[in-house]
């Protein structure tokens, strides 16, 4: 399987490593990190996942080539990649809505 | 069964005799025999004997599709089990041994299977061999095993290497038949990289195995007129002998090349086989199709075998099966090779077609022998080999005599690669077979693959889906001109065993190789199986190492029988990788012995080699464990004597391992900030801080030191374990976290040696080391302390007074190329202190009597409470960890925290991963409060101590408790101590 990444090209599957399901992280006050609010927020941010049958993005990492962390928007159903970008950036975050727009609705 | 070798004709040199064995029984076959053919030549019909029943059986196939003869090819360490001796090209000098025999292939004592046929029958793996449970390792588990008894590994090393190997190309061509030498040349004349991947030694496919006309050439004509023409082709790569085994995703392919010598036989230098990736945009999967046998009772006896079989012995190498054959037919294709049977002077005793009334165009063919139409196999006869054949027609029997029954059931079109990436096939009514009706992931099914069985229309079709694909990637191919070439009769008709057909149904076998029959099935179908892939697990129909090519469909046709379904209702199982076998070797390629994964010396090993030094794996790294004396031949007397060392004078070890992160920007200290769960930001400039990170989900992720160099210049310290993880995170963090951060994180783990000195005297030693000859007083450079400075003349450096061992300690960092001079220079002007080399033994000791948590500790299932580092959490910022470290769950008192332990009796030994359960407690799970982490021999305190996690545990000092250990058979009465066993106060570092 070959990864296409923006800044090296196709690069063999072996050369990445995956951390899982792109999301961002919650940002909340100093003065709020203490409340349920914010324990709420963060454990959905570690523990909850939305595991789509569809198209997902993901968090991946080129270490064995540009060491950049990557959004790689992948259809779990095929392993087809729909998009990669270098993630932090606001393309990757655009690339992530749009996956999540594109999820299809969990099965009841 | 008497195969024999014809007089003229077929591809075979009648100049070159070759030599070989079979059983050790001399044979000669000719150059361009396969090991089957030649064996068909020498009359020998019987070349193996079933997996079940050990039933006598004989060639069916004549390529991957043959169930029954595999065999052990070679000698010694280079004995190859399993192998088809339809795949085998002859050469000089082959050893072939026939498998699941004993004593002998004649005459074999295991065909009492045969009479318990109950036993063996469908689920018996799951029924037979159930109960009592103690019978199956000194019962049932050697009987499976010996019985079973496809090939013998070697039991031997390897002998010979085999490589790896990546192609690229846009177009990936699987089968040189007559569809994929069109795809390849339409392809290759349009300048694309084309890959043609062919199993067999030449190009050709069928055009070598009929009678066939192209313009005014023949099969092997044509064949070699397109190869020399491809061969010619700048662009397009041929690989003979190679068969495409995968397909994974994202058009990766993989491919086993065998290196043949100059008479086929293993190569002589270089690789045995060579296992290619092939990255490939496109795809046309040629790989023919494959015919049906017919199920009838008593179908494996030796001298059946399928009509394209028969076909392409008698034209490829010029080998007739028998003498006297009946042909046994649901298509034309029977007919041809009737036909080609009498022109080849053999006696043709009838033809019997299962349908109602002969194919036309065949009149000659019915002049010349006995036609049976709308007739039904009743049953064979011989022993071992076919001596008659029972037809039922019209409610009579008719017994015909024969040694060949050639059968022809119609065609399954190969495309098991096109549902590796999970696609199934569909049924074709009008094809009669399952096919994959469109382009799956770039590959197109082309020819007989894709039902295309009249060879002009075989021919477009390989052009056609080259064309396509290259459509696909925006490049233009034009069609070849096709030769001009007779029609080719492809009627068929279903012929599938039905539960009305004659004989027993026990004797009618549909998976030759697994030995499951028609009554099998029925068993299956009886006990509740339906589905494709229920039928074939339950039965192991189709599991087998020739895949099911030609049992699969059979198989199916029955269950739909008795189900009263369609073939398409029924659908068919995925084809799964490997489509040819790969052998074990191939896939690991070079990657074996110390190739097997890479190996990280330290700057310095060379001098740890030198002394003798013992090395541990640490990961990929071999690190120095303890370095013994002249006559030490205990670990545990060297490595105390290393630890008295450093407490009392002074000692050096390799800590190059760790990793090191250097951290630099304006905002590298709010950087700092976010990962560490602690203030870097606050570290002054020429201070190191004690550092700890922390995972999101609130437990310790790594610790180490920190380092400020100057305002916005850090370096990071982590564990060698960790080093790699934690640097990723760190990049996580900049790239993905916070990416508005001005800061940019390097690792340069491999860029410095680094050297700890530790002990009362290491100041003088460091002193003596340092350019600038400024005084290491505690004063000067207390405890913490860090410089950037020049040492052996010039050399950059870095130090800081930074100790793991409670003693006061240095660590130096040179460049990597200067380590082992470092060490040497430290070795020498320490010497007048009495300095000595340690280990990581030693430095485990020391840091364990110091209780600093490592590895052991550090888990990933302890928190900052736990560890008894909750002090150093910063409450007023955001960082990694820092919400969902303060739920109740993380700083609960009652979770097991870290402490020490002693034991009651000095002299009682402890051990990592004992069980701590209270005193007067019995040893159960409930009673479980914890765990000894890390264990070693204090030789400063003369007894055992142990660092542990224990509920409640720092509450609980001075208790005595049990530490149980249930593996080793131990239990030990100790107390709880505070973890610091040696220097408490902390003044050893402060000398």
């Amino acid at each position: 399987m070959l990864i296409p990444c923006p800044f090296c090209g196709p690069r063999d599957l072996g050369e990445f490593s995956v951390l899982g399901a792109a999301r961002a992280r919650p940002v909340v006050a100093v003065a709020d990190l203490d409340g349920e609010a914010a324990v709420a927020a963060f454990a959905a941010y570690v523990y909850e996942r939305e595991n789509p049958a569809g198209p997902q993005a993901e968090h991946w990492f080129h270490g064995a080539g540009c060491q950049h962390w990557l959004t790689v928007v992948r259809d779990t159903r095929t392993h087809a990649i729909l998009s990669v970008t270098s993630a932090g950036t606001d393309e990757a975050a655009q690339s992530l809505e749009a996956a999540q727009g594109a999820a299809p609705e969990a099965a009841p | 069964m008497t195969g024999h070798r014809l007089p003229a004709g077929g591809l075979v040199d009648r100049a070159r005799p070759i030599p070989f064995r079979f059983d050790g029984r001399p044979l000669t076959g000719l150059a361009g025999d396969t090991l089957a053919s030649a064996l068909l030549a020498n009359g020998v019909s019987v070349v193996g004997r079933s997996f079940k029943y050990h039933r006598p059986r004989g060639l069916l196939g004549a390529g991957q599709e043959e169930p029954n003869a595999l065999m052990e090819i070679g000698t010694g360490a280079r004995r190859e089990p399993n192998v088809k001796a339809t795949t085998v090209e002859l050469h000089a000098g082959l050893e072939a041994a026939s498998q699941n025999r004993w004593p002998s292939l004649r005459f074999d004592l295991m065909a009492v299977n045969g009479l318990m046929k109950p036993v063996f029958a469908a689920g018996f793996y799951y029924k037979t061999f159930m109960w009592p449970a103690r019978f199956w390792e000194t019962v049932y588990e050697p009987l499976i095993r010996r019985a079973a008894g496809l090939g013998r590994a070697s039991g031997l090393p390897d002998p010979d290497r085999d490589a790896h190997a990546t192609l690229h190309c846009d177009l990936l061509v699987v089968g040189a038949g007559p569809a994929g030498l069109m795809a390849a040349l339409a392809a290759g004349r349009a300048g694309a990289r084309v890959v043609l991947a062919e199993e067999d030694v030449r190009l050709g496919g069928r055009l070598l195995a009929e009678k066939v006309s192209l313009d005014d050439a023949d099969g092997p004509a044509f064949a070699a007129t397109v190869a020399a023409e491809l061969a010619a082709l700048p662009t397009v790569t041929v690989l003979t002998r190679t068969g495409v085994s995968s397909v994974h995703d994202g058009g990766l392919w993989l491919a086993l090349e065998r290196h043949a010598g100059p008479d086929g036989g293993p190569a002589t230098a270089g690789p045995r086989h060579t296992l290619w990736t092939i990255v490939a945009r496109r795809a046309v999967a040629a790989a023919g199709a494959v015919e049906r046998p017919l199920v009838f009772a008593g179908n494996d006896r030796p001298g059946v075998m399928l009509a394209g079989a028969v076909s392409t012995y008698l034209h490829r190498h010029a080998v007739a099966a028998g003498r006297r054959a009946v042909v046994a037919t649901a298509t034309d294709a029977g007919w041809v090779l009737a036909r080609d049977l009498l022109a080849a002077g053999v006696s043709v005793a009838a033809v019997v077609d299962t349908r109602q009334a002969a194919p036309t165009g065949f009149e000659a063919v019915a002049a010349a022998t006995r036609v049976v139409t709308g007739a039904a196999l009743a049953g064979t006869r011989g022993r071992p080999a076919l001596t008659g054949v029972d037809v039922v027609a019209d409610s009579r029997t008719i017994r015909l005599d024969a040694d060949l029954l050639a059968v022809s059931g119609g065609f399954n079109p190969s495309i098991q690669l096109m549902s590796h990436l999970g696609d199934r096939p569909a049924y074709d009514p009008a094809l009669g077979a399952y096919r994959m009706a469109g382009p799956v992931a770039g590959i197109r099914a082309a020819g007989a693959a894709n039902g295309a069985y009249d060879l002009a229309a075989c021919l477009r079709d390989g052009a056609a889906a080259a064309q396509a694909a290259l459509a696909d990637l925006g490049l233009t191919a034009a069609l070849p001109d096709l030769p001009a070439t007779d029609p080719t009769p492809v009627g068929a008709a279903a012929a599938y065993w039905t539960p009305k057909a004659p004989g027993k149904a026990s004797a009618a076998f549909v998976d030759l190789q697994h030995d499951v029959t028609a009554a099998d099935v029925t068993l299956a179908h009886q006990e509740g199986y339906r589905s494709a892939e229920h039928l074939k697990r339950y039965t192991t129909l189709g599991m087998a190492t020739d895949q099911g090519r030609t049992a699969t469909v059979d198989g199916l046709a029955i269950m739909a029988a008795l189900t009263g379904r369609s073939l398409a209702e029924t659908g068919a199982p995925i084809a799964r990788p490997p489509v040819v076998p790969l052998p074990i070797g191939a896939l690991a390629g070079p990657r074996r012995g110390a190739a097997f994964r890479p190996v990280r010396l330290t700057p310095v090993h060379g001098f740890a080699e030198e002394r003798k030094a013992v090395f541990l794996d640490s990961g990929a790294w071999k690190r120095p464990q303890w370095y013994p004396l002249p006559g030490e031949t205990d670990w545990l007397t060297t490595v105390n004597r290393e630890v008295a060392a450093v407490r009392a004078g002074v000692g050096v070890t390799d800590v190059s391992t760790l990793g090191k992160i250097e951290i630099e920007g304006p905002d590298a200290g709010a950087f700092l900030d976010k990962v560490y769960a602690n203030r870097p930001s606050r570290i002054p400039v020429g201070r190191s801080r004690y550092g700890l990170m922390l995972r999101e989900d609130g437990f310790v992720l790594d610790d180490g030191t920190v380092t400020r160099f100057s305002e916005t210049r850090f370096l990071a310290s982590v564990s060698t374990a960790h080093a790699a993880a934690v640097y990723r995170h760190m990049l996580f963090c900049r790239q993905v976290l916070w990416p508005s951060l001005d800061v940019s994180v390097v690792a340069v783990s491999d860029a410095w040696a680094q050297l700890a000195i530790a002990g009362p005297l290491s100041p003088a030693v460091v002193a003596a080391l340092l350019d600038d000859g400024r005084p290491i007083t505690a004063e000067t450079f207390p405890p913490m302390a860090a410089a950037e400075l020049t040492v052996l003349g010039g050399v950059k450096a870095r130090l800081a007074a930074v100790s793991f061992s409670g003693e006061r300690a240095f660590e130096l960092a040179v460049p990597a190329s200067v380590g082992d001079r470092l060490i040497r220079q430290v070795m020498a002007v320490g010497a007048p202190h009495g300095i000595v080399a340690y280990g990581t033994e030693a430095m485990g000791v020391m840091r364990v009597e110091k209780g600093h948590p490592a590895a052991a500790e550090l888990n990933g299932q302890t928190t900052a409470h736990d560890l008894g580092l909750h002090r150093l959490l910063a409450r007023d910022k955001d960082h990694v960890g820092r919400v969902l470290s303060a739920r109740p769950g993380l700083t609960d008192p009652g979770r097991p925290r870290l402490v020490g332990l002693k034991p009651v009796d000095p002299a009682a030994r402890l051990r990592a991963g004992a069980h701590v359960i209270p005193a007067g407690a019995s040893a159960t799970a409930a009673n479980d409060q914890g765990w000894i982490s890390s264990a070693v021999w204090s030789p400063t305190l003369g007894h055992a101590i142990a660092l542990a996690f224990v509920t409640h545990g720092p509450d609980r000092m001075g208790e005595t408790v049990r530490a149980w250990d249930g593996i080793r058979g131990t239990d030990i009465p100790v107390v709880i101590v505070p973890p610091a066993f040696v220097d408490p106060e902390g003044a050893r570092v402060r000398v």
